[in-house]
């Protein structure tokens, strides 16, 4: 075969590749949309879930979802950022940065029931919290910190050396470097590898079972005050997500409508899903545009 | 009568003081010996050039002078270089200080993906100065001094990067120049530019000689004669030969000097 031959092979089988992506990926959209937004309406995302009859809606379940993305992304993303600094500009190159390396990624691949299990003993029983919020946020936070310091620690990496030593050369301190010339550079891939995080969070079941609950209290929305039980700003309460409630109403669900509430709750969680990305990425720009004064 | 004064040069050359004393200087990266103990003094107010092969230590001995050698794991130095009464090379030197008295620029044009007026201000800014009027005043300044007031002062506030390669480069020395250094490292500042934009930076740098004290790496015999005032030529980590310029270039000392400017090898 000559190389010319080769290269077109090579081209086709390439665009048969990208081709099969796309369309499974059209695929499964327009299947979920389909099915789900026959039953989403306004009152669907309005209404508290039932337990036992049918017309329920995801009220709750979706603001839990989004309250446990926030609350874990607070952790989060300062933790994660500043380990990935840690390792890209101060670790010094050796074994023991090679061990930290090795268990961050170890870390970044335990299957999630796993860490809900660990979050059951650390955050649910050690603690005494029983199901909340935070231990939810908290076990989340344990497998998305690694991806997180990674993200961070490869964005660092490849900003050009030129433009760090170009600071230092001026008198700048490293830590001012940092902060001024490399995170800024590094923030659109940060930023890639948070929404990244964020799409899994909002997504995970497995870790939320044993730490965030299957249940969520009565709430009352005009009740801002974050101690109150009712409050839905209360870290200390349980809050089943959208992705777990999905999960526990096909497993143990009594309700007659589950098809039609577990296939509108996942049209929701995709729908929100993309919008988050589409959010933070022109929020992302806007900044980017801002500090490097491009247009 | 006044004809006859202006008519008058001296023909002795006017003794320049001394602002840099290396002595036995040598530089290790990890066990290999890049530079071999060299000893030389850096002229005020002169361009110097360093000349040599690449990997002769030029540029790591250029490094060294701003201690930008600390950036590289294992490399450490010995020996001397003497600024104004101190060893630069000693761990009690606050080398922020330092950097802002000997400034560097690069072979590629780095500037800062900010604005043109941040590039200059971002490190004013850090150390400490605030007021408006006096950065604009420092932005202005430097960048006529950079001969690139006239090309960019509508544009002040665009991107860094929107800038031609020379540009950014002046933009560069520019931002070196707000410091106001005593010393200005120069590696190789000229060698990723097209033949227009180095003209232009080599005509900078000749005008930046009056205020300044220059030490300019090159691979461009060309550039060091026109340019330079005294030429070092480096060979595999030692200082073969140092003297005026005119005299590299013309009758060298040494024989391997002579091999090299005359394209022999390198």
């Amino acid at each position: 075969m000559n190389a010319k031959v080769a290269d077109r092979v090579a081209t086709g089988v390439f665009i048969v590749i990208a081709f099969i992506i796309v369309s499974v990926l059209i695929g499964l959209f327009s299947f979920i949309l389909y099915h789900g937004f026959q039953h989403v309406s306004l009152k669907f995302l309005t209404t508290p879930s039932s337990n036992m009859s049918a017309g329920g809606g995801i009220r709750d379940q979706l603001f839990n979802s989004f309250y446990v993305l926030f609350i874990t992304m607070l952790i989060t993303v300062p933790l994660g950022v500043g380990g990935g600094v840690y390792m890209a500009e101060y670790a010094r190159p050796g074994r023991i940065t090679n061990i930290i390396r090795s268990c961050i990624e170890v870390l970044a691949s335990l299957p999630s029931i796993v860490i809900g299990l660990f979050g059951l003993l650390m955050f649910v029983t050690l603690t005494g919290w029983g199901y909340t919020i935070l231990g939810g946020a908290l076990a989340l936070t344990v497998f998305n910190l690694p991806v997180m310091v990674r993200v961070t620690e490869d964005a660092i990496h490849s900003v050009p050396r030129d433009l760090k030593e170009a600071s230092l050369a001026l008198g700048i301190t490293h830590w001012h470097t940092i902060k001024t010339i490399l995170l800024p550079s590094a923030f659109p891939t940060i930023l890639t590898g948070g929404i990244l995080a964020a799409g899994r969070v909002f997504g995970e079941a497995a870790a939320l079972l044993f730490t965030a609950g299957l249940s969520t209290p009565r709430l009352d929305y005009t009740d801002w005050n974050p101690f109150s039980q009712i409050s839905p700003l209360n870290i200390f309460r349980p809050a089943e997500t959208l992705a777990v409630h999905i999960w526990s109403i096909n497993t143990q669900g009594l309700i007659p409508d589950v098809d039609a509430v577990s296939n509108g709750s996942a049209a929701v969680l995709i729908l929100s899903v993309l919008l988050f990305n589409l959010l933070a990425r022109w929020i992302g720009s806007l900044i980017h545009k801002k500090v490097t004064a491009t247009k | 009568m006044v004809t006859e004064m202006k008519d008058y040069t001296p023909n002795i050359e006017v003794q320049k003081e001394n602002i840099l004393n290396v002595n036995n200087l040598e530089i290790f990266y990890g066990e290999k010996r890049a530079v071999n103990g060299i000893s030389m003094d850096i002229e005020e107010n002169t361009i110097t050039a360093l000349i040599g092969p690449s990997g002769c230590g030029k540029s790591t001995f250029l490094r060294s002078i701003n201690r930008m050698n600390d950036l590289i794991p294992g490399a450490f130095a010995k020996g001397e270089i003497i600024y104004e009464g101190l060893n630069i090379l000693s761990n009690n030197i606050n080398v922020g200080a330092l950097r802002k008295e000997i400034g560097m620029v690069f072979q590629k044009p780095n500037p800062f993906p900010k604005s043109i007026y941040e590039n200059i201000t971002h490190a004013l800014k850090f150390s400490g100065l605030k007021k408006k009027s006096q950065l604009n005043e420092i932005v202005e300044e430097s960048l006529t001094k950079a001969a690139l007031w006239d090309e960019v002062k509508d544009r002040l506030h665009e991107s860094a990067l929107s800038l031609s390669g020379g540009q950014q480069q002046r933009l560069c020395i520019a931002r070196t120049i707000a410091m106001k250094p005593t010393v200005m490292l120069l590696d190789e500042p000229s060698s990723a530019l097209d033949p227009i934009s180095n003209a232009k930076v080599e005509e900078l740098i000749v005008e930046l000689k009056n205020d300044y004290s220059i030490v300019i790496v090159t691979h461009n015999m060309q550039q060091a004669s026109r340019i330079s005032d005294k030429t070092a030529f480096f060979l595999n980590g030692d200082l073969v030969e140092f003297d005026q310029t005119e005299k590299i270039f013309t009758n060298p000392s040494v024989k391997k000097t002579e091999e090299y400017i005359s394209g022999r090898f390198g």
